[in-house]
């Protein structure tokens, strides 16, 4: 229920795990959307980067109590009802939680904190819609994390994604000052430059920290290339 | 827009000028993740297409009676609904390509496409024309995917739809190894990101915009 199968050490590893090796942009290419409209400067790829932190890690509890005492298989027996498998209306119940959070948040920063509400305030409603929460709330989920790995890997997993948002800013803003082809200003740019930071990231794949004795069911496709290739 | 534009405009204008990924530069996540083989790039263009076009005409038929308060969370209602009814027709037909797609199928969900789509254009015109701008930007979306799979899966495995391309025994063995091998990079994630850079290079320099 609390530690799973793991222990302090495989707590560590799984951090690392999800930060690095298989960080949530570069390695599972989620939350690409505002990760390519918001990195143009420092300030504000910061500034997303704390907030999505904060929703992945709060918005991935909450959607783990949703998941271990409503819709996952079996779930209501606390309310007897063993036989009732909801898990259809998992999706829409996340991102539901999500947006409601989102929204519970943008209020209480408004109310207690002017100034972080200044600095983040507009990244908030964005952030419902970043693939990143709702991902690493459904990879959590498939995975069956108990609540203290569960909190880690998504905290990891915000982290990592702001480490990534935060590489892309600063080389964008030094970007300005290169002399690229003219089509390829822009996106076309920074689509070359994220498979150059993915690169770098792969250096670190085939380690694994992972150690909870059980190796996680990671979707077929993320793993194919290591796997098929001839 | 300057003229009021016709029905079949709405279709083909996201196909290639306003292309969604190219162009918007959204829905990048799921174009970049399930294009390592043809068979799972198809399964995701057909399901996005299908939920794209469908959650478009209803946004488009509450837009009157929907307030702009609860506007988002209306539309996610109506996008998350059908997107458990393609998830839940995956596993019922096609479980194993269900178990591949794993969560980019709930993904959809918030692919930025679909909520783009609703609340630019399916906000603001009738049913119908939602309908077809949203099947547009889905066939535009599953056109790209389809193009970065087949380039990833031909170089990557040598195989398009898993049918053979590449012949066996043009491949570098013991014996022969200054033959053909293939490109161990191109079903790993900088391979996609360096496809997608060059189609978004190409398209800016055929449509000559800056």
């Amino acid at each position: 229920m609390w530690m799973g199968q793991y222990d302090l050490k495989g707590l560590l590893g799984l951090f690392i795990q999800s930060v690095f090796v298989q960080n949530i942009l570069l390695f599972n290419f989620l939350g690409m959307c505002s990760y390519l409209a918001c990195s143009n400067k420092m300030k504000t790829a910061n500034g997303l980067g704390i907030a999505v932190t904060l929703v992945i890690t709060v918005g991935g509890v909450l959607n783990w109590g949703v998941h271990n005492f409503v819709t996952g298989a079996g779930a209501l027996s606390w309310a007897g009802l063993a036989g009732v498998n909801l898990s259809f209306l998992e999706l829409i119940i996340f991102i539901s939680v999500i947006a409601g959070f989102v929204q519970v948040l943008e209020i209480a920063i408004e109310k207690f904190s002017p100034p972080l509400y200044a600095a983040l305030g507009v990244y908030l409603p964005l952030i419902t819609v970043n693939c990143a929460i709702l991902g690493a709330c459904l990879f959590a989920t498939v995975r069956e994390y108990a609540f203290f790995p569960n909190l880690i890997y998504l905290f990891g997993a915000g982290l990592g994604w702001w480490l990534a948002i935060v590489l892309m800013a600063a080389i964008r803003e030094k970007l300005a000052y290169s002399n690229i082809p003219h089509g390829l200003r822009g996106m076309g740019i920074a689509f070359i430059m994220t498979g150059l930071i993915a690169m770098t990231f792969m250096a670190l794949t085939g380690i694994n920290l992972d150690v909870s004795g059980k190796k996680p069911p990671v979707p077929m496709i993320l793993n194919s290339g290591t796997e098929q290739n001839p | 827009m300057d003229k009021q534009p016709s029905l079949k405009n709405y279709l083909f204008d996201p196909l290639w000028k306003n292309n969604q990924i190219l162009v918007a530069i959204l829905g990048i996540c799921s174009a970049l993740a399930v294009t390592v083989t043809m068979q799972v790039a198809l399964t995701m263009a057909l399901s996005v297409t299908f939920v794209t076009a469908f959650s478009s005409f209803f946004v488009s038929l509450i837009r009157k009676q929907t307030p702009d308060s609860v506007r988002m969370i209306a539309q996610l209602a109506i996008i998350s609904l059908f997107v458990i009814t393609v998830d839940q027709l995956l596993r019922a037909y096609l479980f194993d390509m269900s178990k591949t797609l794993s969560v980019f199928v709930g993904l959809i969900i918030t692919n930025c496409i679909v909520m783009g789509r609703a609340e630019s254009m399916a906000k603001n015109v009738p049913p119908i024309p939602a309908f077809l701008d949203g099947l547009g930007a889905g066939l535009g979306y599953g056109s790209i995917l389809l193009l970065v799979g087949a380039f990833r899966e031909i170089f990557g495995f040598g195989t398009f739809f898993d049918m053979r391309i590449i012949p066996e025994n043009w491949y570098a063995t013991f014996t022969h190894p200054d033959r053909y091998v293939n490109i161990g990079l191109m079903p790993l994630a900088p391979a996609a990101f360096f496809l997608l850079g060059l189609f978004v290079w190409i398209n800016n320099l055929l449509t000559k915009r800056d």
